[in-house]
């Protein structure tokens, strides 16, 4: 983990938060600093990916990742630039229960001043199996 | 039930199915997304919204809504794929095409199993264009490769490959 101390998590936060996607999703960044982020998206019915058991789409579980990854990765040392998605592998482990609230945390696991290596998980709090967990890489902001 | 000779009405059949089977998903609409073909090759549409933007300095596509769409597309492609390959190949072999079809004729969507995605560049606020390939289909398993292009089909600004659960008999 790089040693300097994170820059002003209430900016990444606000950064986050005013985005349009994370608006049309309604995401809340939860949590947020030293490289670690989390995040909740509720449960909503234009995210349906499949009508017979109304679970949401894994797109969507793509989306809460991705962004929770890339919050994390801002704070993981000072910020001189935003950061970008190099590549992210979503593992799917079961559909996530329809209603529930969807929580993402991300922790960055190695950060270089070329790429960031981040590890997420996706729960919806009713088995201790997640309902995704997540590997990416991302271009450095340091 | 209402009968109609296949010759002609394949095209308007097909179609009226693969829109069936976009319009079964609600995030699918959600995103706007639309499909055509070229014979049974897919190519899914997404259209720019501004409530798409993931960086508002360039500005750039989300990377979730590029990775929702690669995975829409790959999932859209196997399941026409998977159903041509089953139920659609006697149902274009009939001389006659039941004309009551709905999104039920396609079995179960694909559930994915992991997608990979690469983000190569960003993408402009630009109508998207995604295919995909399957690139092996088993009794359960099916391995799909999808690509997505705004201007240049040879220039992708995003890859993705997964594998998904199929429910193929």
């Amino acid at each position: 983990m790089n040693e300097n101390i994170p820059l002003a998590p209430d900016a990444v936060k606000k950064f986050f938060m005013n985005l349009p996607f994370s608006k049309f999703l309604g995401l809340t960044l939860d949590r947020l600093g030293n490289g670690e982020a989390t995040m909740t998206m509720p449960y909503q019915k234009k995210l349906i990916g499949d009508p017979k058991s109304g679970v949401i789409h894994g797109g969507v579980v793509t989306t809460l990742l991705d962004s929770c990854c890339g919050a994390a990765v801002m704070t993981a040392g000072d910020p001189k630039f935003p950061t970008a998605t190099i590549d992210l592998r979503i593992d799917y482990m079961r559909p996530a229960e329809p209603l529930r609230l969807i929580r993402a945390e991300a922790k960055c696991y190695r950060v270089t001043t070329s790429v960031v290596f981040v590890r997420a998980t996706a729960q919806d709090g009713t088995k201790e199996t997640p309902v995704a967990t997540a590997t990416g890489a991302f271009t450095s902001p340091f | 039930m209402k009968k109609i000779k296949k010759v002609d009405s394949l095209d308007s059949l097909r179609k009226k199915i693969l829109n069936s089977l976009v319009k079964g998903i609600p995030f699918c609409q959600t995103l706007g997304i639309q499909v055509d073909y070229l014979g049974n090759e897919i190519t899914a549409h997404l259209p720019f919204n501004k409530e798409f933007v993931g960086n508002p300095a360039i500005p750039a596509l989300h990377g979730g809504v590029i990775g929702s769409f690669l995975e829409i597309t790959a999932i859209i492609q196997l399941s026409w794929t998977a159903f041509l390959e089953t139920e659609g190949r006697e149902l274009f072999d009939k001389d006659e095409v039941d004309l009551k079809m709905d999104e039920s004729i396609v079995r179960e969507l694909p559930k994915t199993i992991d997608i990979t995605i690469d983000y190569l560049h960003s993408g402009l606020p630009l109508e998207s264009f995604a295919r995909a390939s399957v690139d092996r289909i088993g009794r359960r398993y099916a391995s799909v490769s999808v690509r997505s292009w705004q201007t240049d089909p040879s220039k992708p600004f995003a890859k993705a490959s997964g594998h998904f659960l199929v429910s193929k008999s």
